[in-house]
């Protein structure tokens, strides 16, 4: 941007400013607002809202894909939600999904988007675009083929990592399959905060850092002190965004496929399982019915964010 | 008024959640059955360049092209597609499912028979006899070449919905040079668990051998229940679903399950390749590597697996290297129907799309699909147990194993019941042998067993445990 | 200076590591398309081209890329267009509860991307008749992603100074003009990465190009490596490293050529 100092001040004095940024300068006018949004919103309300409602509707059902109840479902109410509260399964899957995102997500992406990006502002430039390259292909490269990709780094036998550590016969994905996991996709998205932040660093006054430096201020303290402050609204949006986009993520089924033994059966992965897989055989019912706790799982990270950026709005 | 609104959109909100997910059709049998110009899908898991080739080149080459030509010798200018999918089970299952739920889907279908019963009580397969009428579908002279056993793949209490496409065998696999070295038999037939047990215990001593691969755990799905947990059942006398009641926790389940305690907790096999994604391609692979003494196996490991030249882990020594003996009872009479030997067996069945437009044209397509000539084309030179005894004579001879199957292993096979609650009966099954595996004892993974198997089909239909 | 040298080294180290930890994993992708006898481990190969020509002669390979592209471009152009429109929009005209709903859509469309949808899709898709339908296809994969593209998008144009719209109407510049000819040139790096995410989204979908796109002729790239599987349902591993490699390649080109015309960088960046 021309003035990115002034991106960036309109997420710190808030109030004032957040009213500026919707005043309509382009005299864009209501009516022609509203035709600028109408086909995006044609094309969600039908290809999203209405299936969206109806796989509500179809989680208070015993709505199966085949056998007597793929013809004549019935409502069953509730029960397919209190079947999951009491499902030790489901239990497990909401684990697992709260430890993946946790742990690749809030930490795993974020801190090394955060460590890339400010350690590559004065990185040269060569290595700098060599490294941005390979994070970016690691995030571009469609997953199915990022799955084979991590098969032959895991691998029991010819496994690129036993071969480096010297472990041969280790089988990672079966012994240590959430930490896999985990460190899978920290490498698999980590690219999205790596870009995020070195722009919202672009944005902090090199004049205080210039300052932090003068008064002796450790790497932490200028950190914490000097740039936290000016990119607090991007570390909440981006690790919402990454939050979100990891708690739906199907890509780890293609590498434990949900085991051993549903050690790494994450929430996407126990629904395709009741789904399509062989658990469940179809119970679509069911499946909507997690797929609604699931969003509700993504409501509640949503709203603690945003009351996190409220917090941070209200002096 | 505002309530009328409301009613309105209620009831339509209603018809197309519902509704539309079981439509009302014309159910007249001879509906276009005079039609001049006949258009036939055939729906099936193949897709050329992928899994299934050859019955996906049959479809196109073979089939497709000599039934248009005996219409058009009729005088009918038919018009015959070809719906080729060749994806996982699953997927497949899902798919077909979403046909039959919203009418669409070819004329003629082909599916695992396991699937039958869950379509059938859907309502969403018919009996043939509903479907083209009943003295037609008796007066095909096939039947007669199909054994009784095979055609029971198609049939689903009493009726008949499909025509079988063959069916296999399971028998357990050994590597003849392993066990050479470990002074075993070539020609080893165990006679009981115990002499499987033993002739582990000797393999054990060779270097980086695994003496025993047994399917197990939920990676494996169907693979666990098919080529593990079942054929062990019928060896202790019962099986899992009779007299309409599932089989509960009883002390045949727990001898299955000690069994696989015995393998993987005795260090006989190794419980990880179980466990893996892609586990079962690793113990073909491993087999392929003389590191596998001895594995259960359909016939399809033999055809397609170490086939020597086109198989997924060729084994070029194949014919002296590989061995296969009968899967004993737990002890000698103690199978089903006091049995020495045991083994289970499935096969996919083509039926006919209840929502055709031409079901007699489909049926005489699905005739012609299981004439001689065509089941003897669809092989293409390769043996495999088909569903008609004619061309089983001509083709087996020339196949030691395959010819074993056919005279030794079929007459003693059981099938699955296919029923709608059987997946969810077998999942609990596979996850009873992961729960051994993991480390539980065989009384409390079957105590795990009875719990899933109370909640899929109710205490009612469960005997024993 | 001590402390210098060993921050040097520190430095050092860590991009050493960085780098082998993204690239490590990419060379199965150079070796194992080459090799002989492909496994799923990584090996130094023995050299062959055997294997690309068994992909090339693959009945469906170059098709089913084919209809990647179109399939993927059609879902990427509706949802990069509709999410510029909108985004603009909402960032400019006051709306209430534009946020809440932002929010809703977004988190609405994580349940719908999920399998748990299909029956709804897929009958309503039969409904309309767009079963094998490839641009209907994609626009089902469009309303999946509008949300998220709109949700970035309008933090990029929040963030496009306001005076030269201003300035814009001063000179009589009618809206859609300053929507082409000022807010699109500034808040081009955020459409650039909207475009590449939506691709590289859509071309990865694999279950609904699988369940709405019933003709193997019609059906992309995803799908196809799904089935690439032997006679008996193993995992053909003489096709799949080619084809792995060949089905990566066009979103590689995408993003070089997207980055090098209108530079990959967040800028202003997405914030709260």
């Amino acid at each position: 941007m021309a003035d990115p100092g002034a991106g960036a001040a309109t997420v710190i004095d808030a109030p004032a400013k957040v009213r500026s940024v919707t005043a309509d300068v382009g005299g864009l006018g209501r009516v022609r607002a509203l035709g600028f949004v109408t086909p995006a919103f044609v094309l969600i309300g039908t290809f999203l809202i209405f299936p969206a409602l109806w796989t509500i509707y179809i989680g208070i059902t015993n709505y199966q894909l085949t056998g007597p109840n793929a013809v004549v479902p019935k409502v069953v109410g509730l029960s397919n939600y209190l079947e999951a509260l009491d499902d030790a399964l489901f239990g497990n899957a909401l684990w697992l999904t709260l430890v993946f995102v946790i742990g690749s997500a809030v930490l795993g992406q974020n801190l090394l988007g955060f460590a890339l990006a400010w350690t590559l502002r004065s990185a040269r430039p060569w290595l700098r675009g060599l490294v941005e390259a390979l994070v970016l292909l690691a995030w571009i490269l469609p997953g199915v083929v990022v799955a084979y990709l991590w098969i032959a780094v895991l691998d029991r036998s010819g496994g690129t990592l036993n071969a480096l550590l010297g472990t041969p016969g280790t089988a990672w994905l079966l012994q240590y399959p959430m930490a896999c996991l985990v460190v899978f996709n920290t490498w698999r998205g980590t690219a999205f905060s790596m870009m995020l932040y070195s722009s919202a660093l672009a944005a902090v006054p090199p004049s205080q850092l210039e300052t932090a430096r003068m008064v002796g201020a450790s790497r932490l303290q200028t950190v914490r002190d000097v740039v936290f402050p000016h990119i607090r609204g991007h570390v909440l949006t981006n690790t919402l965004l990454i939050s979100l986009w990891t708690f739906n993520d199907f890509t780890p089924f293609l590498l434990t496929a949900g085991g051993p033994n549903h050690r790494s059966e994450t929430l996407p992965i126990f629904i395709y399982q009741q789904a399509i897989g062989g658990e469940g055989n179809g119970r679509l019912g069911y499946a909507s019915a997690i797929s609604l706790l699931l969003l509700l799982a993504n409501l509640v990270v949503s709203l603690v964010y945003l009351a996190l950026l409220r917090r941070r709005r209200e002096p | 008024m505002r309530q009328m609104t409301l009613l309105a959109v209620a009831a339509s909100t209603t018809l197309l959640l519902s509704g539309c997910l079981g439509q009302e059709q014309d159910s007249n049998a001879n509906r276009n059955a005079e039609a001049k110009d006949v258009t036939l899908t055939i729906t099936s898991n193949s897709v050329a360049g992928g899994k299934n080739a050859l019955g996906a080149a049959w479809i196109t080459d073979w089939v497709i092209p000599k039934f248009v030509e005996q219409q058009k010798a009729k005088g009918v200018n038919a018009t015959v597609k070809f719906d080729g999918i060749g994806s996982d089970d699953k997927e497949f299952k899902t798919k077909i499912a979403l046909d039959f739920n919203t009418g669409s889907g070819g004329d003629v279908m082909e599916i695992d028979g396991i699937w039958l019963g869950e379509f059938a009580q859907a309502g969403q397969v018919k009996p043939l006899d509903e479907l083209v009428g009943k003295d037609k579908v008796d007066s095909w002279d096939g039947w007669g070449q199909i054994p009784d056993a095979v055609e029971a793949l198609g049939t689903f209490e009493g009726r008949r919905y499909g025509i079988p496409i063959g069916t296999d065998g399971r028998v357990l696999f050994f590597n003849k040079k392993l066990f050479a070295q470990a002074g075993l038999p070539a020609d080893w037939q165990p006679k009981s668990w115990d002499e499987i047990i033993a002739a582990g215990e000797k393999l054990k001593a060779l270097p980086g051998v695994t003496p025993i691969q047994l399917n197990a755990g939920t990676v494996m799905t169907e693979a666990t229940t098919m080529q593990g947990v079942l054929p062990l059942l019928v060896g202790t006398g019962k099986q899992i679903y009779d007299n309409g009641k599932w089989l509960g926790a009883s002390q045949n389940i727990r001898d299955v399950l000690g069994m696989y305690q015995r393998v993987y907790g005795g260090g006989l096999g190794d419980p990880l390749i179980q466990q893996e994604a892609k586990g079962r391609d690793r113990s073909f692979a491993l087999f392929a590597e003389n590191k596998i003494g001895i594995l259960l196996e359909s016939d399809y490991f033999w055809r397609s697996v170490v086939e020597p030249t086109k198989g997924v882990a060729k084994m070029a020594d194949r014919n002296t290297a590989v061995g296969w003996a009968q899967i004993p009872a737990r002890t000698p009479g103690a199978g089903v129907g006091g049995q020495d030997f045991v083994s289970m067996s499935g096969g996919s069945i083509r039926v006919i799309n209840p929502k055709s437009q031409f079901p007699q044209q489909a049926w005489e397509l699905l005739q012609f699909m299981n004439s001689f000539e065509a089941t003897k084309a669809r092989l293409a030179g390769t043996a495999q147990v088909t569903q008609r005894d004619d061309v089983n004579e001509e083709v087996l001879s020339g196949d030691p194993m395959l010819s074993f199957i056919a005279t030794k292993v079929l007459p003693t096979t059981r099938f699955r019941p296919g029923l709608a609650d059987y997946p969810k009966v077998s999942s609990a099954l596979q996850q009873a042998t992961a729960d051994v595996i993991g480390g539980k004892s065989p009384d409390e993974a079957a105590a795990g067993y009875q719990e899933a198997l109370k909640k899929a089909v109710g205490e009612g239909n469960i005997a024993g445990g | 200076m001590n402390a210098l040298v060993l921050r040097r080294i520190g430095y050092s180290v860590f991009m050493a590591v960085v780098l082998a930890f993204f690239a490590i994993p990419m060379l199965w992708l150079a070796s194992a398309p080459f090799d002989s006898r492909p496994g799923l481990g990584l090996r130094w190969p023995e050299w062959t081209l055997d294997n690309v020509g068994a992909t090339l002669d693959h009945p469906y390979a170059l098709g089913s890329l084919v209809n990647s592209v179109v399939l993927c471009v059609i879902a990427t152009a509706v949802t990069t267009a509709l999410a510029t429109l909108a985004a603009y929009a909402l960032s400019r005209v006051r709306i209430p509860g534009r946020d809440a709903l932002l929010y809703l859509l977004l988190l609405l469309s994580s349940v719908v991307t999920g399998t748990a949808a299909m029956v709804p899709i897929f009958v309503m898709m039969f409904q309309l008749g767009l079963i094998n339908s490839q641009f209907g296809t994609a626009l089902v994969i469009a309303g999946g992603m509008l949300p998220a593209a709109i949700f970035i998008l309008k933090d990029f144009v929040d963030a496009v100074p306001r005076s030269y719209e201003e300035s814009a109407r001063v000179f009589g510049a009618s809206p859609g003009q300053v929507l082409l000819h000022v807010v699109l040139p500034v808040a081009r790096p955020g459409i650039a990465t909207i475009l590449v995410w939506s691709f590289v989204q859509a071309w990865g979908n694999f279950l609904l190009p699988f369940l709405l796109l019933r003709d193997v002729d019609e059906q992309p790239a995803a799908v196809l490596l799904q089935t690439l599987r032997d006679e008996g349902g193993s995992a053909n591993l003489t096709v799949i490293p080619v084809f792995s490699l060949l089905y990566s390649i066009p979103v590689i080109v995408l993003y070089l050529f997207v980055s090098k015309r209108y530079g990959f960088r967040f800028h202003g960046g997405i914030k709260a």
